[in-house]
């Protein structure tokens, strides 16, 4: 169980005059639920998203966001001592926040070329599990394990040697089962990172990627724009396994109520303006077909 | 001799034959056609290559220094009258250091950081020599003089296969009148490679001088003349990624590499030299009818380089790849590109350059491909891409197109840009530190060049460019 709790969250772009973009952001995800974020254009949603993942173009000007995490967080073998259960993601690198099992689903992902799939997950997986130990790790055992960088162990003439705690076959069968599941096909596999992808095949290959590195907090920022109805189905099924099998709890960015239908929010929350203007059931998500946002503009201006 | 023959000859006396004093010789500074005489009597050389020594030096000392290139790296601290000393060692020490303690602590360190065993050390960095690798070149060295394949030190070859020598070396090729370092090569070479590859024959295995390097050292003027007949194909591998240490500050190599017709020529390098050497070389590849060459280069360290593979397209159909990678790091200028020239019809070129800048470092591509009257139907796609880590680094990219057909089918495509944050993040956000995300995607960039080489080559050069971006490189 982990609770991702967003409060009073301010933030403006980070450079000179920055334009305001958040203005009081309150919002709490628990694992295993999945909560819909919706909104037009400009309302905040994406860089809500990406300040929880530590994007560096937003600077926070006020607000928290925090992680809870319990003492079975990371499984039977990993204790969480008492006092290291809540951690302040705002002040983490955005690589030690992916290691206390955060996610943070592209709407645009990056391409890389020249490194495939299958070495980029593996390498990211053990980069991650690593990370996690210092991160839990006593400061002063920190230092003294702190080794200088000795170079490979075997020689040059051998290749390098199979560094991490998850091997290069090991993660083969676990990567061929996730893409079972998700019914991708092999090929994928030894593809360049998102090189040459399509949209469809960009949001699959981001599902896929939280179901191996298996967060606790899945943030999917607009992971169904641009989708065909069949993609849509896979992406929607994937995500739906993050939850029921891995116990994820989802933050859903999304305009349309469209992926809705596949994936069943517990709560939705309709940003306006750099803050929550409204949360609610399934039931607001309608709704919003039907009334559009300018309805809540109303519902909340009049209110006030 | 076979292994079990090898085993049984006492160790101490094959390398002390390697460590035999030359006779010590005193010269006065600048180069002398004195200086010439004694290199050529030193190696027992025939008549005919003191003449073409003695030609070169003229030469030499005709030509001015290349200055007038635009963005051309400063060459003024090659100071031509230091030259001699730069030889003597080379001679004496082939190359290197008199012993490990000797090196600067800078190349040890980079050697213990790619982690390379403390034999391969000594034999790299031309100190030793390594038993081990010894033995596993002379059971290559049977296998290929079955098949009639010659591979040996160069200077040895000017002695026991003059024809081949005498015929090939720096006179179609890379004549010393093509630049003024050329000229020096020819008259100061010493050391290298000559492989030779008869007719119809496949060598299966790279020929690595990897595996030869204690024995015959890396020299400061070494030549490598690569003959491969009709029909033979061949892989030949020169240096490798560790650093390659000069007492002196010159380089300056020559490499001719004559493809027979149909027949199919590799020649990778991966070089790494110590950041004070000024690397200065002139490589050129003559292509029969239907014959393939392929350039696989990487250019590390040097304070500067100026290298440009060329090709030569002879005959009609005829093909040319280049894949090159320069790296510059702090106060360095890397200048490299490629030359093609199309002189036949139906011929074919490609052009792959990649570079990587950081902290100042200075990176150009600077290419030319030639199609003459005539040569219809040649095609060639030029592609050159930069990385920059930060805004104090710089990448110029001159490409020269001269195209007198005009049947042609020409492509050109130049890319530069700066390390991507919104890449960084990407790879971040998914556990990677921010070192790790830009050597993913440094590793990435680099990869057509990583998939050309076997994999030893290609770990110890990803490992090289991971210690040159954590700056922990001297």
């Amino acid at each position: 169980m982990a609770v991702l709790e967003i409060s009073n969250l301010h933030a403006e772009v980070a450079e000179d005059g920055g334009e305001t973009i958040l203005e009081g952001v309150d919002l709490e995800v628990e694992s295993g639920d999945i909560h819909a974020l919706m909104g037009p254009n400009g309302s905040g949603k994406s860089t809500t998203a990406k300040i929880i993942a530590g994007h560096p173009a937003y600077e926070v000007t006020e607000g928290e966001v925090l992680i809870h995490l319990e003492d079975d967080e990371f499984g039977e073998d990993f204790e969480i001592p008492e006092d290291m259960r809540t951690w302040e993601l705002l002040d983490l690198e955005p690589n030690e926040r992916a290691a206390l099992g955060v996610f943070l689903g592209f709407q645009y992902p990056a391409e890389i070329e020249g490194v495939t799939m299958v070495n980029f997950l593996r390498t990211a997986l053990n980069a991650k599990l690593e990370e996690r130990e210092e991160l839990f790790e006593e400061d002063e055992e920190a230092s003294e394990d702190e080794e200088e960088d000795a170079g490979y162990e075997t020689s040059p003439m051998e290749g390098p040697a199979d560094d991490g705690e998850v091997s290069v076959a090991a993660f083969q069968q676990i990567l061929q089962e996730k893409m079972e599941q998700l019914d991708m096909d092999e090929k994928f596999a030894n593809r360049y990172l998102n090189a040459g992808f399509s949209g469809g095949e960009k949001k699959q290959n981001e599902v896929l990627q939280a179901a191996v590195l298996e967060p606790s907090i899945a943030v999917l920022d607009e992971i169904d724009s641009g989708l065909d109805i069949d993609r849509l189905q896979d992406v929607s099924k994937g995500i739906n396994a993050l939850r029921d099998e891995q116990g994820a709890g989802i933050l859903q960015i999304t305009h349309y109520q469209r992926i809705l239908d596949y994936v069943e929010p517990d709560h939705v929350h309709v940003m306006l303006d750099g803050e929550i203007a409204m949360s609610g059931g399934p039931e607001l998500a309608e709704k919003l077909e039907d009334k559009g946002y300018d309805w809540v503009r109303e519902e909340v201006y009049s209110a006030a | 001799m076979s292994s079990e023959d090898l085993k049984d000859t006492d160790t101490e006396a094959r390398f002390e034959f390697k460590k035999e004093e030359k006779s010590a010789f005193e010269t006065e500074k600048g180069l002398t056609e004195e200086t010439v005489r004694v290199i050529s009597e030193d190696k027992d050389e025939p008549e005919w290559m003191l003449e073409r020594r003695l030609r070169a030096l003229e030469q030499f000392q005709q030509m001015p220094m290349p200055t007038d290139w635009p963005g051309q790296p400063d060459l003024s601290e090659v100071d031509v009258a230091e030259i001699v000393p730069y030889i003597r060692p080379d001679i004496e020490t082939r190359g290197g250091a008199e012993s490990w303690e000797d090196l600067p602590d800078e190349i040890k360190d980079t050697f213990d950081k790619l982690g390379i065993p403390e034999a391969e050390k000594n034999a790299l960095s031309g100190v030793g020599a390594q038993y081990e690798s010894e033995i596993v070149y002379q059971n290559m060295q049977e296998r290929w003089e079955e098949k009639g394949v010659i591979f040996m030190d160069m200077d040895k070859a000017v002695r026991e296969h003059p024809e081949l020598v005498r015929e090939h070396f720096m006179t179609k090729c890379v004549p010393p009148s093509d630049n003024k370092f050329a000229a020096l090569h020819g008259a100061v070479w010493s050391g290298g490679s000559f492989v030779y590859v008869p007719e119809d024959t496949t060598v299966e295995m790279p020929i690595q001088a990897y595996f030869r390097m204690n024995s015959e050292g890396m020299g400061q003027f070494e030549h490598t003349l690569i003959i491969a007949e009709d029909n033979a194909e061949v892989h030949y591998i020169e240096g490798c990624s560790a650093p390659q240490y000069a007492e002196f500050n010159l380089h300056s190599g020559g490499v001719e590499v004559f493809v027979g017709e149909n027949a199919h020529v590799q020649y990778s390098t991966v070089q790494n030299w110590s950041k004070n050497t000024y690397n200065l070389n002139t490589k050129r590849a003559i292509v029969e009818a239907d014959g393939t060459m392929e350039w696989v280069s990487g250019s590390m360290g040097s304070k500067a380089t100026m290298l440009y593979p060329a090709t030569i397209l002879k005959g009609p159909g005829a093909t040319d790849n280049h894949i090159t990678i320069a790296f510059a790091g702090d106060g360095q200028n890397i200048d490299t590109g490629a030359k093609v020239y199309h002189n036949a019809p139906n011929t074919s070129s490609t052009i792959e350059s990649k570079s990587i800048s950081k902290d100042g470092g200075r990176t150009n591509y600077r290419g030319l491909v030639h199609i003459s009257d005539g040569a219809e139907n040649s095609k060639t796609n030029v592609e050159c891409d930069a990385l920059m880590f930060d805004n104090e680094s710089t990448s110029d990219t001159m490409p020269y197109m001269e195209i007198q057909e005009s049947k042609v089918d020409v492509a050109h495509e130049a890319t530069v840009g700066k390390i991507g944050d919104e890449d960084v993040f990407y790879l971040q956000s998914r556990g990677l530190d921010d070192d790790d995300a830009k050597q993913m995607i440094v590793a990435g960039f680099i990869e057509p060049i990583t998939e050309e080489l076997p994999i030893e080559y290609a770990v110890e050069l990803n490992r090289l460019i991971e210690l040159e971006m954590e700056g922990s490189l001297g």
